[in-house]
This record gives C-alpha cells, structure tokens and sequence, in this order.
C-alpha cells in the first residue's frame, strides 16, 4: 500500500519525532511512565504508517460485505437499518416478563432476550431443592411449555426475533419455543431468533453447565443439524466473548479463546458429518463493549478477519455466509459501578458507540443500576435511549467502519489478531478448546489478567471515576427492583397443578423414549420435541439426560 | 498465633460469577492466609462440612445469584448446629444495601459490595478473627 521510498522517509521522520518526544519528556514527563490500553496493552505516543508497514488494503481490508469482512459484514451496515436494540430482559414469573417485553416493543425495542432464573439454566424445577431463593431471581422461571405460552402470549413469533440466553438446557428451551409458535400457528421455518448454546464458556467462565464436555457438544450439533432442515433463519449458537471478558479477560483473550471454542464446534460439526457451508451460515458471535472505545473497535474488527481466515483456511468453507462473523454486543458488566451509578450511563454510552464504531449486528446496553441489583423499568429506558441517540444523532452509523485507516486503528486491529491467533495456536497445541479447559489452562489465563487487573486499581494504576478516585459521600440507593420472594411458591404450586393436570402416561412414555435415544446415536431434538409437547417439565427432560450422561465436574483451580 | 490464617472462600447458590471469588482468594492469599476455594454451585451443606473438615478460621461467601437471604443465613444456621459458630463469617457480591442489615441480624460479620478494595477485606479478616 505504502511507496518504499516514502515508507523509509516516513519511517526516519518517525525516528526523529520519537528522539524529539523523547527530549520533551525529559523536561516534562507525562501523565504516566507508560500508558495502557483497557487490557494493558502498551500504547504508544503516535502512530504512523511505520507501524503498519505491511499493510494491504485489499488483503487486510477489502470492502464491507466481503471477505475478510473486516470493514463489517454487510454492505451499506446501519445506512439500510440499524444494528437490532435488543434489551436482555426477563425476571420473576412469566407473566411479569411477558409485561416487560411488551414494554421494550412499545419502546422501540426490536428484539426480545430473554434471561432465564439460574434453575432454568441448569435444568432444575423450580421445586428442585437446589433452586431455593433462586427462583425468578435473575431472569424468568421457566419449567414447562405452559410457563413458556405465558411468556410469549400476544407476541406474535413470526413477528419478533428472539434471543435466548440459554445453554446447557438449549435444547429444551429451543423445543419450547418452536412448540409455542405451533400453537399460534406459526411453523418452525418461520421463526427467527438465537440460543447461546455456547457451553465451552460455561465451563470457562459462565458457570451454568450441566452434562459434561461429550454429551453436551453432542446436544448442540445436533441443534445445528435439526434446525438447518427445520428452522434455518435460527441462529443455532452465539459464541460467547462477552463471558470471559466479564470473568477478566483482555481484549486479545476475548478474541483467541472465544474464537478458539468456535474452532471446536465446527470441528464438532464436521466429525457429526455436516457440511461445513450448511451449518457455518448459522453460527453467530457475542461480544462484550468495555471503555476503551479504540481497542474495542480494533478487536471487533480482528475478530472478524481471523474468523473469516479460519473458516476459509482451515475448515475449506465455500460460502461466504460461512465467513462472516457477525455478533451480537453487550456492554461491559464488570465496568459499571456500584458508587455515583449515575456515571454508568455515560459508560454505556462509550460502549455503544465502540460497539456501533466496531460494526456490531445487535446490541443490549447494561443499565445505570446493574452493579447494585436488576434494572428498574426507568432505568432499562434510559439504556434503550442510549442506543437511540448513538443510532439517530450521533452520525456514526451513517458510514461504513468510519475508523478504518487510522494507523492506530490498523495497527491495533492487526496486534490483536495476532496475539489471538498465538492463544490459538497454544490451544491447538493442547489439543483444542475442550482440552484446554479440561487442563485448565484458559481459565488460569483470565485469572491472571482479572488478579493484575484488580491490583492495578488498588495500587491507583488504573483509575475508575467514582470508585477510586473522585469519591463522594453517598446515601445508599434507592427505588432498585425487588423480585417478590413469593415468586418460588407460586412457581412450586403452578408446577404441581400441571404435574396433576397432565396426562403423566404420557409424559412418562415420551421421557422413556428420550432416554433410550440419549444412548444412541440419534439426533435428540425430535424426542425432546415431543417430552415437551406432552408437558414433561425442564427438569424432568434435563433429570432424564443427567441419567444417561451424568454431570460436568468443575476444575477448581486459583 | 502460630499458624496462618486460614480461609475458606465459598461459592453458594447457582450462579456462575466466580471472578471476585477467585480474585479475593488470591489476594487473601498474597496477604499470607491459607486459602481454600470450593468452586461452584456449593450448598449450605456443603459449606459448612468443608469448614469443619478444613478446620477455617473463616467462610467468606461470594454469591451474585440474589439468593443471598435465604442461604448466607443458613450457613450461619448450620455452623451454629454444628457448634462451629466460632468461625468468621463474611459474604461479597452483587448485594443491595437494604439487605444487609437483615444479613448481620443473622450473623454474617459484614457485606463487602463491589468495588470493596481487598484490602479492606484483608484488614476486616485481621482485626475480627475469632482465635481458637
């Protein structure tokens, strides 16, 4: 791309800026020793074309909606319309969340995501003994088709696109889904929507796994199978970042390890005998936004290009719909803070624009309140309206990947393709992603970088404004959201009325079936299918797998 | 005062948030306390056989999940039971500042809400440890 001869005069004029700036901070040292990305990433005071010597532009970039797809996967990005404002939502019983999500549609919102209460996501009836306090506490509780008719009552699923955060039970929960829409009368082709079935990041950094490493990538190749010929606009997977950036991760982690676990699935797929181009279309990404709106962009963007190298490179896939990365966002949990959270909401705004800046396909922004408990109704708006102004005032999604061709850009974008395409190789070396987390190794990487992190902060290295620094004398919150404690009762007594009003021969036969078909080769969906449509609960599904595949047991390492 | 502080950091509930988990077990560590972690999903049960087998001076309990009302106390509970009740309790984690006067009510020594340096962990552990 650059002239040599004009590459070397840039190069010498960068040398002689640098023995200047160098002089300069000799009389008046800066701010810091050294300066440091989010990740901790050294940055520099400038950058040129020197530091992107081998740039390409055809190679590196190309046009948006090509390949590497770095500049972003669609042609004309947000000019023909705007990245999917979808608010992760759900909480109590399914009726109160049925309310909120038709309040984020009043809103604007354009998609639902649904957040499940933790004994949903690991498969356990509200009635189980271990879901105690836990029902409906951090999203909605589910136990069987009825729970998920409620949810869904009034809103048409043809309609909607819907995201579910759900992955061990993935399966169940997607059954579930597909069962409500035949009773509105919408077929399964129709529907639109995404699971997170992502269970590699369970065990890395989410925690809600249930059946260990075999049975479980069986589970999702055989989503992948049953909804390329039974639901194909559904996004069978989300592969999560977004987790292991929560748990600690840097930036580059964030790409390489969740890139790392792509790897595995499609491996997974391939081994299954699916063809890489009849599955791959369907595989979607989930990112996370922190503050560092240049490093976010840039690892965005690496993302995109190494995936599209990997899909073409090593797995030989022909469609270009195999290629493209396309994610889902969210902003940065861990980011937000329980002092002054007021200030969150210029966070989330920071986080927006990477997240838009970086060519995201959908985004749900954290409200103000997050660090102190689940977002009140006021607060969720004022997250929504944050996307809002980025998408119609600020002017950034009205070009295609404006940031494209800053030297720091580039060269940040190509130093985090780099370091993630090393943790692959590492990862390869071990064996590939199940490996390395049974060995530990990705988990004890993030704790690392979250341990320097934390210590950074203490040490007043990295400061956060109203945290460490900035501090005010503050009175304790008030008018967060309360989740009724009642809601576990009323969930035990729905449960045992179904259990009374159902015909139980049935359940039991269709639960029998799917037990005799867990030892098999066979692809599980029609029989879950079919435990659900008699109204076996989630448990009872999840209760029978359990027997036949027994449970994941955690490596607990510091 | 002989042997290192020693304590058990312990993951009630479902939830899978385990970064300030891992992060405080580190620094208690660092700060020459012997350090045990029980991983995920433990429950009340569990907690306090792991107390009374490792033979801690404290349970420091980290739950993000919002069930923190019905299991920190139970734990408390437990070890009362079990005539353990000379043990330190503590908690962390995503926990609104209207529950905690209810949490100590029920004998968890003190709440550390996020964005608590380890430190102030660290010196709380020090200055309250009930000595066998």
């Amino acid at each position: 791309m650059f002239d040599k001869e004009k590459l070397g005069q840039i190069k010498e004029s960068a040398e002689a800026f640098q023995a200047k700036h160098q002089k300069s901070i000799e009389k008046r040292p800066e701010r810091k020793q050294t300066f440091e990305t989010g990740s901790g990433a050294e940055v520099n005071v400038l950058y040129t074309p020197a530091d992107i010597p081998e740039f390409d532009y055809m190679e590196d970039l190309g046009m948006p909606g090509s390949y590497p797809y770095t500049r972003g996967v669609q042609t004309n990005m947000y000019r023909g319309r705007f990245w999917t404002m979808r608010m992760y939502a759900g909480f109590a019983t399914a009726e109160e969340s049925n309310k909120r999500y038709k309040y984020l549609i009043e809103q604007g919102s354009m998609g639902l995501s649904v957040a499940f209460d933790l004994p949903t996501q690991i498969g356990y009836d509200s009635d189980h003994a271990l879901a105690e306090g836990e029902v409906g506490k951090v999203g909605v509780a589910i136990d069987s088709l009825a729970d998920m008719e409620i949810l869904f009552d009034g809103i048409p699923l043809d309609k909607v696109s819907t995201s579910m955060t759900i992955n061990a039970p993935a399966s169940v929960l997607l059954a579930m889904y597909i069962a409500v829409a035949e009773k509105q009368g919408v077929s399964s082709d129709q529907l639109r929507g995404t699971i997170q079935n992502d269970i590699l990041k369970e065990y890395i950094a989410r925690g809600t796994y249930i059946f260990p490493t075999e049975p479980s990538m069986r589970l999702i190749t055989n989503i992948f199978e049953y909804c390329s010929k039974h639901v194909p606009q559904w996004n069978t997977i989300s592969i999560s970042g977004y987790h292991i950036r929560e748990a600690g991760s840097t930036a580059a982690q964030e790409v390489g390890f969740t890139l790392a676990d792509g790897i595995a699935y499609v491996d997974a797929a391939i081994k299954a005998g699916l063809d890489v181009d009849v599955f791959a279309p369907r595989l979607s990404f989930f990112f996370n936004a922190h503050n560092d709106i240049l490093e976010e962009v840039a690892k965005y963007r690496a993302a995109r290009r190494l995936w599209a190298r990997i899909m073409k490179e090593r797995f030989g896939a022909k469609d270009p719909k195999s290629m493209a990365l396309k994610f889902h966002t969210q902003t940065g949990g861990s980011t937000l803070t329980a002092q002054q959270p007021e200030n969150n909401i210029v966070r989330v705004a920071i986080q927006t624009l990477a997240a838009v800046l970086g060519g995201t396909q959908s985004l749900h922004t954290n409200s103000k309140d997050e660090a102190l408990a689940l977002p009140t109704e006021d607060s969720v708006r004022v997250a929504l309206r944050t996307q809002q102004i980025v998408a119609y005032e600020s002017g950034a999604a009205d070009t295609v990947d404006p940031l494209a061709g800053s030297y720091y850009i580039e060269a940040k974008t190509n130093q985090i393709e780099k370091e993630a395409m090393e943790y692959i190789k590492k990862i390869d070396e071990i064996g590939g992603a199940p490996k390395a987390i049974d060995a530990g190794y990705i988990q004890q990487e993030i704790m690392d970088a979250a341990y320097n992190y934390q210590k950074d902060i203490e040490a007043g290295k990295r400061i956060i404004v109203g945290m460490n620094k900035f501090q005010i004398k503050e009175e304790a919150p008030k008018g967060l959201l309360k989740v009724d404690p009642s809601v576990g009762e009323l969930q035990k007594n729905k449960l045992a009325e179904l259990r009374a009003k159902r015909d139980n021969a049935l359940v039991q036969s269709k639960l029998e079936a799917l037990k005799a078909a867990c030892s098999t080769d066979a692809n599980l969906m029609p029989f879950i299918l079919d435990a659900v449509r008699a109204y076996a609960t989630l448990g009872e599904i999840c209760g029978v797998m359990r027997e036949v595949f027994g449970e994941y047991q955690q490596s607990v390492q510091l | 005062m002989d042997r290192p502080i020693r304590v058990l950091v312990a993951k009630p509930g479902l939830d899978g948030h385990d970064r300030g988990a891992k992060v405080i077990a580190r620094a208690l560590r660092d700060a020459g306390m012997e350090v045990i972690y029980t991983g995920l999903r433990q429950t009340p049960e569990q907690i306090v056989n792991a107390t009374i087998q490792e033979d801690v001076d404290v349970v420091a309990m980290s739950i993000l999940s919002g069930a923190h009302n019905t299991l920190l106390p139970k734990v408390v509970e437990l070890l009362k039971a079990e005539k353990a009740d000379d043990v330190l309790v503590i908690g962390g984690g995503v926990i609104p500042d209207d529950d905690i006067p209810f949490l100590k009510e029920k004998g968890i020594a003190e709440i550390f809400t996020p964005g608590t340096p380890t430190s102030v962990t660290i010196d709380f552990i020090r200055a309250n440890i009930k000595r066998k």
